[in-house]
């Protein structure tokens, strides 16, 4: 028998491996956009299992929402990334300290 | 209903398994990939709680379009991967800590007094034969969410003008049209007329 709990558990484990991606991946900005993206997909299950075990569209409403913003910023994030790889011909974070005083 | 669970667990496990992949090869490229096979486990586990329609969105948009960007974006940037994978270990020990202990505590809420246990979310009946996810979805985000559908449409847009406009470059050297000079070109600019006595006829 399938509960809440279930799903809410999944989501849990996706988000806690998405931020250790973020403490292992701390120089490569791609890495780290896709551990973005897995943090917005734990989020959006939990929406998924919540709209089911209402009975209510809403959740799926808000995924929808939450899936357009993410592409957008997908766009936006690899567009800025390409420009500063043309830039400075490297993506290593720990490298880009331009704005250090 | 035990095939329900079956399906549940398999499509978990490859999803974490996807996603500790995700976090720990060396190569982005087989990182996006991952990234691909974690959205699709996802996609298949929103089918079994009745998303039909973001099951199918999340396969199209983002496996489709955005995962393919990244890939895109992966191969045309010639990485120097080395550097990059610095450091993984010094940082295991304490990446492993965050999180464990932020597992922990999410679990523990989750898990306390049988709080979301069939007792508190008992699962809805399935919906009736010819129920259509799509078209419920449909109804909901025209009527009560109008508003924000027609915000996210301006979001695209400006995301769309944003990208561009980053990597929008003129190179120098390119032979381009100018439609506007063009235009304005002049006759005295194309046409010079020249005063000249006329020759005198050959052999007179």
């Amino acid at each position: 028998m399938l509960t809440l709990t279930h799903f809410l558990t999944l989501g849990a484990l996706l988000f806690s491996l998405s931020v250790t991606g973020i403490f292992l991946n701390r120089k490569n900005v791609i890495i780290l956009l896709m551990c973005i993206e897995l943090m917005l997909l734990a989020v959006n299950m939990n929406f998924v299992a919540f709209s089911r075990f209402l009975g209510n569209l809403d959740g799926q409403v808000f995924v929808f929402f939450i899936l357009t913003v993410a592409a957008a910023e997908a766009a936006i994030g690899l567009a800025i990334l390409v420009v500063l790889f043309r830039n400075r011909q490297t993506i290593n974070v720990t490298e880009l300290d331009d704005l250090k005083g | 209903m035990p095939i329900y669970e079956i399906v549940f667990y398999a499509f978990s496990l490859v999803m974490l398994a996807g996603a500790v992949m995700v976090i720990t090869v060396r190569n982005p490229v087989y990182a996006a990939l991952s990234l691909v096979l974690t959205f699709f486990s996802a996609s298949a586990i929103w089918m079994l709680l009745e998303a039909e329609f973001l099951a199918i969105v999340l396969i199209v948009v983002y496996v489709g379009a955005v995962m393919v960007l990244f890939l895109f974006v992966v191969m045309m940037l010639d990485i120097n991967v080395a550097p990059l994978k610095e450091g993984f270990i010094r940082y295991l020990p304490v990446g492993i800590l965050v999180a464990v202990l932020m597992a922990l505590e999410l679990l523990a809420l989750i898990w306390s007094k049988g709080r979301f246990e069939a007792g508190a979310y008992p699962l809805p009946a399935p919906h009736p034969e010819g129920y259509s996810n799509t078209k419920a979805i449909g109804e909901w985000l025209f009527t009560n969410y109008l508003l924000a559908f027609e915000v996210a449409g301006v979001i695209l847009l400006v995301a769309i003008i944003a990208a561009v406009a980053l990597t929008l470059r003129q190179r120098s050297g390119g032979h381009r049209q100018n439609p506007s000079l063009q235009v304005r070109v002049q006759r005295d600019e194309r046409i010079r007329l020249v005063k000249m006595k006329p020759e005198p006829r050959q052999g007179s």
